[in-house]
């Protein structure tokens, strides 16, 4: 029997400002094998969800914190027992069915040393196949996430492939897990591989998750967890419960705040952008084939509110009670709405970058948030909010200011109008935006103003504009 | 049968050959008085010193003028007194002998043997106890056949001789008294090419050749009790390898282990792990493995060194053992 130490796996110090943590969801199961720094489970902060590394190599044996239960930094939330020499350990459940009395010579000789060619020890080999083992499995049609693997850190090997063969088990599978045929099984086991390292026992009896077909959520992303109720099962009465994801709660906490603490003053301008749609079709396709990213109005936009920002600085600012706090770097937090929640990553310095740069970091922003992979470092920092509102179609909106803010712009749908010019009338791209404004730093004159050399900017784009 | 040692089959064999042929000789450096090694102990009472020549100390002409001979109809068997001190001769066997038939488009052959005695027998340090078959493993032309029994030294030795081109033949100084066994009175040869499976088995695969067959035996017996079974592929000839016998033996267990006593890089076992990946990769069920001494220059004498640097049963059991459990 090998040593077993168990450690205390606690919420980390993710950040300055934050105490604690929720824990929204448990990629990990008691009894399951942990590598060092893979995802044990999501936590939520008051910033971002993040994914939780193990620090430490082992089997997770209890879960100290459930899902949706807060934990302070430092508090654990589960207990990982490491193993010091052998990964074969009788200890981990579903390993010990397939450690029978005839392999026995191979944890006595893994016992026996602990050099050599076994210095693979402790890592788990389950998922990783042999040549020997991928062509007997795709001759026989043998699925190899159920197939015991009695090799070095649980590989199947391929005396084990012949063994499961020569009992016949390979047979009754295909009907068992619903699949047309040999190779169709195969192929999936092979496809599946990070499936089956991680639970390569269990696939067939993972319960079916219910999609929700009402209510706001949609789909589930990012992942929410479910909190239960207890007894509202009474569903007759057509009213459904939809629960409170700490996502959600975070959101509502910021709302809350912001329009509490902040005398929100909301203004409006219209702007004429024809000549930056003629510019952006003249550009697009160049742009998506040079750089394989979308050339989207929202970089422009974000170049005229910098330029302008660094105008009247003032815009870029924070009430802190006694005092006015002016920030010197510009960095532009970006709203980006998934289908149950709106978040906020930032673009650092956004004053040093171009529109190319700018339309690049908005891609991998975007692209970051609606995939859930946003870090706590792509979320600090913001100064000022740009919202393109115009992407679900609003021509008017009223925003609350992504607080401790000063101010939070709207970008709102371009719309063809009958515009007069020189007494004339023609039809022109225009655009409203909107500013709402924390009325204690800035008043009607100096946001006019602002708004004013941002429409100057916005319009002063034309064919001859550079991106780069 | 009876049983004789692994140098009394090279002695029969050249003394039954020399009865046969005519035009079969030995030389080298004593060899009159038996050679330092008693390989050719009693052949000068038997044939004359015409037929067993006492050469100088010149490995060089010991092969050039074997060669010579050879080409002019004759059936010379060169021996090295060590296969340490063949070097000086390295340059007739890789550009003279191994090149006659191909540069004479067939009209001239070199049936020459060069007799190799290699290995280390403990104690011998830098000069006698050098494994130099990975110098002319590469060489197209050569025939290099390496013996581990008595049966396989004497019948080897005899196909050597009547083969017509130039065979290098490399007998393991350790195997000389200490391996033993059952040879038949009767004339046979041991084909040239052919290895031979001296141990069936399902879990791992040891190749391997010279006085390392004995040790993977000896590790199977060891590990048979532990649960382990070990099938052991005695190469027998270098060159050419049995490439079929090869690829069989891996595909029957799927873990290879390789193991010589030549040092790894560059030697046999690389050349034999690269034939298995091109061509039998769908077999393996591990990565293949070479247990060889480390990559120093030679040998040391003084034991500590000597034994961390030498194959025994024990190195050959751990490593079967590891692969085993993977």
């Amino acid at each position: 029997m090998t040593d077993v130490k168990t450690t205390p796996i606690v919420v980390p110090h993710l950040a300055e400002t934050i105490v604690s943590a929720t824990v929204a969801k448990w990629l990990k199961r008691p009894g399951d094998r942990v590598e060092a720094y893979e995802p044990i489970c999501e936590l939520f902060t008051d910033k971002v969800n993040v994914e939780m590394p193990s620090p430490v190599a082992g089997v997770l044996v209890e879960i100290l914190v459930p899902e949706g239960r807060q934990a302070a930094v430092g508090e654990p939330i589960c207990v990982i027992a490491e193993e010091q020499a052998d990964s074969a350990s009788p200890n981990i459940p579903g390993r010990s069915a397939a450690l029978d009395g005839e392999e026995s010579f191979r944890t006595a000789a893994a016992a026996a040393e602990g050099g050599g060619l076994g210095r693979r020890d402790g890592v788990d080999m389950r998922a990783r196949y042999s040549p020997a083992v991928l062509k007997l499995a795709a001759k026989y049609g043998v699925d190899l996430t159920r197939v015991p693997g009695t090799g070095l850190g649980g590989r199947v090997t391929r005396k084990d492939v012949e063994r499961y063969i020569a009992e016949g088990r390979h047979l009754g599978q295909a009907s068992a897990n619903g699949r047309s045929g040999p190779a169709d099984s195969t192929a999936s086991a092979v496809s599946d591989k990070t499936a089956g390292a991680a639970q390569p026992y269990s696939i067939a009896e993972m319960p079916k998750v219910p999609v929700r077909t009402s209510g706001l959520h949609l789909v589930e992303h990012p992942p929410t967890p479910r909190i239960e109720i207890e007894g509202h099962d009474d569903t007759g009465r057509g009213e459904t419960f939809i629960d409170v994801t700490p996502m959600r709660n975070l959101i509502a906490s910021r709302m809350r705040q912001s329009v509490a603490e902040i005398p929100h003053a909301w203004t409006m301008i219209e702007v004429d952008v024809t000549n930056l749609v003629l510019l952006r079709n003249k550009l697009k396709e160049e742009f998506y084939r040079q750089e394989g990213i979308n050339l989207t109005y929202l970089a422009f936009v974000l170049k005229a509110v910098v330029n302008a920002i660094k105008d009247y600085p003032i815009i870029n600012s924070v009430w802190a009670t006694d005092k006015i706090i002016v920030k010197r770097d510009i960095n532009i937090s970006l709203a980006v709405g998934t289908e149950d929640a709106v978040l906020t990553p930032v673009i650092k310095n956004a004053d040093q970058k171009n529109i190319a740069g700018l339309a690049r970091e908005i891609d991998i922003l975007t692209k970051k948030a609606r995939s859930g992979k946003l870090t706590l470092e792509d979320m600090q920092g913001g100064t000022f909010t740009v919202n393109n509102t115009g992407s679900f179609g609003s021509i008017l909106s009223y925003p609350i200011i992504n607080y401790p803010q000063a101010a939070i712009l709207t970008f709102e749908s371009i719309v063809k109008r009958p515009v007069v010019i020189n007494d004339m009338i023609a039809v022109r791209s225009m655009v409203n935006l909107c500013l709402s404004l924390d009325h204690r730093i800035l008043d009607g004159v100096i946001c006019g103003r602002f708004l004013q050399r941002v429409k100057e900017n916005l319009e002063s784009f034309g064919p001859d504009t550079q991106l780069y | 049968m009876p049983v004789i040692t692994y140098l009394e089959g090279i002695r029969s064999a050249m003394r039954e050959e020399m009865e046969r042929d005519p035009r079969v000789f030995v030389l080298g450096e004593d060899v009159g008085k038996g050679g330092v090694l008693n390989a050719t102990k009693g052949l000068r009472d038997l044939f004359g010193e015409d037929r067993v020549l006492d050469t100088p100390l010149s490995e060089s002409a010991i092969v050039g003028v074997a060669i010579g001979a050879a080409m002019y109809g004759l059936r010379p068997i060169a021996e090295m007194q060590f296969a340490d001190f063949i070097f000086p001769a390295a340059n007739q066997i890789i550009s003279e002998a191994a090149k006659i038939r191909y540069r004479s488009n067939n009209d001239w052959s070199c049936p020459v043997v060069i007799r190799a005695p290699y290995g280390a027998t403990g104690g011998g340090s830098l000069y006698h106890s050098q494994c130099p078959e990975s110098v002319f493993f590469g060489t197209p032309g050569l025939k290099i056949v390496a013996p581990s029994t008595a049966f396989d030294a004497k019948g080897l030795l005899k196909a050597a001789v009547r083969d017509d081109d130039p065979v290098l033949y490399f007998e393991h100084k350790k195997c000389y008294l200490s391996v033993s066994d059952e040879v038949p009175d009767h004339d046979y040869e041991v084909p040239i090419g052919k290895a031979d499976v001296k141990r069936e088995g399902t879990d791992v695969t040891v190749i391997t050749y010279g006085m390392t067959v004995h040790y993977a035996l000896k590790a199977a017996d060891v590990l048979a009790k532990e649960g382990v079974d070990v099938h052991v592929l005695d190469l027998r000839t270098l060159q050419p390898l049995d490439r079929e016998a090869i690829l069989e033996a891996t595909a029957k267990t799927g873990k290879v282990l390789i193991v010589h006593e030549d040092n790894k890089t560059g030697g046999v076992g690389a050349e034999i792990a690269a034939l298995i990946a091109e061509e039998a990769f769908d077999e393996l069920d591990a990565p293949i493995r070479r247990l060889c001494p480390p990559d120093v220059p030679a040998v040391a004498i003084n034991p500590v060194a000597e034994s961390f640097f030498l194959l025994n049963p024990d190195k050959v059991a751990d490593a079967i053992r590891d692969l085993a459990r993977y």
